[in-house]
């Protein structure tokens, strides 16, 4: 064995190198070898991807592992399993754990069980203020230097604008993004689903689009006032987007995520189809689905370019959690596992520009959070750059069923749609897994 | 020929009932058929009529009733029980506090414990909107929603029907106000659906943080409206039911005092003066006299605020009996 | 399957007959109330009645009776026991009320009955008037007045059409196929 393998016959897709095209892609051992048409390689392993788009493996800047302290609901080593077979070779994990990674010996103690158990590569992200309780902020250049790619309480806001502020300062400092989940919760507390039509209906308390907008007009605000680099959370509202497409068009350095979920689903999701409400608690999460002109608008915002990253905010829960009161159920989506798929199906129908959504799962959140500078190539297909790629069947059905995901999480309110598009094979640091068709 | 024989009327030919009750559960009124709600409706004027006359039945003897209650309640639980006992039913009354609930017990394995006990109907009452159709899912036993957060209370809303329908006869084309906080009322969620179906327009109203900002969506189909404006609500109302304005929500600034809300929104002699004569006044209690409704309006000839009361056992032992019923045939 | 035993002309005939061994057995009009029981009962009761006022000169008073809440074998009938109102005079006290029904079969309907007709007083005795007596006792009731007795198997249905119910007189004997028991 030389430890060559040649992928044939792909469609290959490369947002960074402007590759578009039907080539063939050699890797040797770790590390991307060539792309280019009718690659002779005699001693490599060939693999026959015609048929298949081809991409360098999904970057994910918001997961939640779960590991250390809510081993429950996932373990590093579950979640890295479900990101790989969801097409996710690098991604960022949210300090939202118990210990929360805080200072350097927690980030260290994290490195050690993702060095042991991950299946794909992970980042850290330090949390912003100890113990993410927003009174004080965290060890920032302790976090820095231990390896973390950016500050979050993800979970929580940064309620104080004044604590906020100061760590922008010395996020800026120390070349660190900071992204901030954008909620002002003296307008959001105790909702629990969009404030409007369904949570009328429904009788659920209601978690207002502007407790987000006003959240995301004060952090745009107060980065530009220090000039550090804002990565926005999550975003689900239309005025987001334009709040952010003006920041841009001002030339700061703001970057933004949107989660699948946000793109495909509305609060509809949570009344269900049926005549009878369902109170689905798996379609609550946080912040909520909210209405269809929101989604449009996310849509928009990722074919113009406005929002940089489609974001996983995977958020597996145990069973406990979501089989309760709308009120009492944790807020939360697996999304490993139906990511790729839902938004090939949104390509499908033609809402997504499959140029946007593919740069927004691979070079972009590269470039958002710096992590070219860490692993050169990384999210590209670039000779050198780290074999990291995934084989997709874009057009074949499959209806979700929950019980088959590798997560401990099942909570998704995708079970039993079909969507169009699977993850046929994921090659991640040169070590290829296979998913087979998707009735494996 | 007019003898003292004959001085009662003589009986028609018996009412066909053409729908029959099928449904596992009762959540809202907003599943129901016409049908079924005409079913409950005119079951409960048979109940008053027979309890008129007698004590206990025997009719669900072997039935056992649950009520689940995860909020306070004195009305809504007795008239339960009442019902329950007058048609003989076995009653089991359990509260969030002394239970297995306070140890922390999930509500499905609450339901399922109370299944597994013999429980055929399950009352529950839920401080959180939905509750009672996650227990519904979770057992084979029917549910009954006797008030689930901010959402729904299908009896109440059954029963006010009734009230009206035996105040006003048929309902099609007749206004009903409901004038309060709309917003966080089960009571007015409920009423909607079955008042709307029943053929009345209801008018829903309050001040602006207190009202519903998307149901306007109702409006199409010209049987329902929400104003902020209280003259315009009971303009011609043939009835008026006020809302319980809790004390919070001055407390969390929905309002700016309950100084304000009596001001501008209680129902009193002079705005009930908009409504046709003789409109019926209602509350669903309990009621906070002098503050959502004035005391000699609470109090008047034409308020059937007891009566909605009295109604209630009847209605629910219409829904009762149905639906032990319903489990029997299952 | 479905017999005919009985025709229209028989069948207001039997009412003739029952109508005299009611007031025979009666000694007059006086104090006489009919119930008939929902849903056949009822319009029996009534040409009972108008054959009585017709021989006799006197109105004689019909009441209905609906036992749905009396029964105690709602676990087992298929159809649908709507509660329905059940109106009588006033006042039973000291009267002789004939409970009036098509078919007398177990006599669950009729100790349902007994027990809604004490919801309105305390006549001076109940008697029975059954147009067709089927046999299969369960309950140690046995009618005053019948129309007719047909022994039947447990596998037949004994269904006694009227005008003013189904659009024709007759009573018909017809076959289930399965026997219940």
């Amino acid at each position: 064995m030389t430890g060559l393998t040649l992928f044939s016959g792909a469609h290959v897709i490369d947002p960074a190198n402007g590759i578009d095209a039907k080539l063939d892609v050699l890797v040797d051992g770790p590390v991307i070898a060539n792309v280019a048409a009718g690659i002779a390689a005699d001693d490599a392993r060939v693999v026959d991807a015609t048929g298949l788009l081809l991409l360098p493996g999904f970057v994910d800047l918001h997961a939640h592992l779960r590991e250390p302290g809510f081993e429950q609901k996932g373990t590093i080593e579950t979640e890295t399993a479900a990101a790989l077979r969801g097409g996710f070779t690098t991604i960022c994990a949210m300090p939202n754990t118990d210990p929360a990674p805080d200072d350097a010996s927690t980030v260290e103690a994290l490195k050690g069980r993702i060095g042991r158990d991950a299946h794909v590569r992970v980042f850290p992200i330090g949390c912003i203020t100890r113990e993410r309780a927003g009174l004080s902020l965290a060890e920032l250049s302790e976090l820095a230097d231990a390896g973390c790619v950016a500050f979050s309480d993800d979970g929580h806001p940064v309620t104080s604008p004044r604590l906020f502020r100061n760590a922008l300062a010395i996020s800026r400092s120390l070349g660190i993004p900071i992204s901030e989940h954008s909620d002002d919760p003296a307008l959001s507390a105790g909702g629990v689903a969009h404030e409007g039509r369904v949570s009328e209906r429904l009788g659920l308390r209601g978690y207002p689009a502007a407790a987000e907008i006003n959240a995301v007009a004060r952090n745009i605000e107060l980065a530009e006032a220090t000039g550090a680099r804002l990565h926005l959370a999550h975003l689900s509202c239309a005025r987001s987007v334009a709040l952010v497409a003006d920041a841009r068009a001002r030339g700061l350095n703001i970057t933004s995520e949107v989660t699948p979920s946000h793109l495909f689903l509305t609060e509809d999701a949570i009344a269900g189809p049926g005549r009878e409400p369902a109170y689905d608690t798996n379609a609550r999460i946080n912040p909520p689905l909210r209405t269809e002109e929101d989604r449009k608008a996310l849509l928009a915002g990722i074919n113009d370019g406005t929002i940089d990253a489609i974001a996983t905010d995977h958020a597996p829960h145990a069973t406990e959690d979501k089989l309760c009161e709308f009120d009492h159920a944790a807020p939360g989506i697996s999304c490993f596992e139906t990511a790729a798929a839902t938004i090939l199906t949104l390509i499908d129908r033609g809402e997504l520009d499959p140029a946007a959504a593919w740069a927004a799962l691979t070079i972009n959140p590269v470039r958002a959070f710096g992590l070219q500078h860490r692993v050169p190539g990384l999210g590209t297909l670039s000779v050198g750059a780290p074999a990291d790629l995934v084989l997709l069947a874009s057009s074949e059905a499959w209806t979700v069923d929950p019980a088959r995901f590798v997560s401990r999480g099942r909570n998704t309110p995708l079970g039993g749609i079909t969507l169009t598009g699977h993850v046929r094979a994921v090659m991640a640091s040169g070590k290829l897994w296979e998913m087979g068709a998707n009735d494996d | 020929m007019a003898s003292a024989a004959t001085r009662f009327p003589q009986p028609g030919p018996a009412p066909i009932v053409e729908t029959s009750w099928t449904a596992k559960d009762l959540l809202d009124t907003d599943t129901l058929s016409l049908a079924e709600i005409n079913l409950i409706l005119d079951q409960a004027g048979a109940m008053k009529d027979v309890r008129q006359r007698q004590g206990k039945l025997a009719t669900l003897r072997g039935v056992a009733v649950v009520t689940l209650f995860y909020e306070q309640s004195t009305r809504t639980r007795a008239s339960f029980e009442m019902a329950a006992k007058l048609l003989g039913a076995d009653v089991v009354n359990l509260t969030a506090s002394g239970s297995s609930v306070e140890k922390g017990e999930t509500l499905i394995d609450t339901v399922r414990t109370l299944e597994a006990i013999g429980a055929d109907l399950l009352v529950i009452r839920h401080g959180s909107s939905g509750a009672p159709y996650l227990a519904a899912r979770n057992t084979s036993a029917g549910v009954i929603n006797a008030g689930d957060g901010a959402h729904a209370h299908p009896t109440q809303a059954l029963l006010d029907a009734f009230t009206l329908r035996e105040n006003l006869g048929d309902l099609k084309g007749r206004r009903v106000a409901i004038v309060g906080d709309v917003l966080h009322s089960r009571v007015a969620r409920s009423n909607i659906w079955a008042l709307t179906a029943l053929g009345c327009s209801v008018i829903l109203c309050g001040p602006a943080t207190l009202i519903p900002r998307t149901l306007e969506d109702g409006t199409e189909e010209g049987r329902y409206m929400v104003t902020d404006s209280i003259e315009e609500a009971l303009d011609g109302a043939d009835a008026v039911m006020a809302l319980r304005m809790q004390r919070e929500r001055q407390e969390s600034g929905l309002i700016p005092s309950l100084r304000a809300y009596v001001r501008d929104y209680q129902v009193n002699s002079a705005r009930l003066a908009l409504a046709r004569p003789g409109a019926i006044v209602m509350h669903p209690g309990p009621m906070n006299e002098g503050i959502e409704i004035a005391q000699d309006v609470a109090h008047g000839i034409t308020s059937t605020i007891e009566e909605q009361v009295a109604n209630g056992v009847a209605v629910r032992m219409a829904i009762l009996y149905h639906m032990a019923l319903a489990r029997q045939r299952r | 399957m479905s017999d005919q035993v009985m025709n229209a002309e028989q069948l207001s005939r039997t009412i003739r007959r029952l109508a005299h061994e009611i007031v025979e057995n009666n000694r007059g009009t006086q104090d006489l109330v009919l119930a008939g029981l929902l849903t056949r009962g009822v319009p029996l009761a009534q040409r009972l009645a108008a054959e009585i006022e017709a021989f006799e000169g006197t109105p004689v008073p019909v009441g209905s009776l609906d036992v749905a809440l009396f029964r105690d074998d709602l676990r087992s009938r298929d159809t649908l026991p709507h509660v329905r109102p059940s109106e009588l005079p006033q006042d039973i006290e000291g009267c002789t009320v004939v409970l009036v029904d098509d078919v007398l079969y177990t006599g669950r309907t009729i100790r349902a009955a007994l027990d809604a007709i004490f919801e309105f007083g305390r006549p001076a005795r109940i008697r029975l008037a059954v147009m067709v007596d089927r046999g299969h006792r369960e309950l140690p009731i046995r009618p005053d007045f019948v129309g007719r007795n047909i022994p039947t198997s447990l596998g037949q249905e004994v269904s006694v059409r009227l005008k003013e119910q189904d659009g024709e007189d007759g009573v018909y004997l017809e076959e289930r196929g399965v026997a219940v028991g």
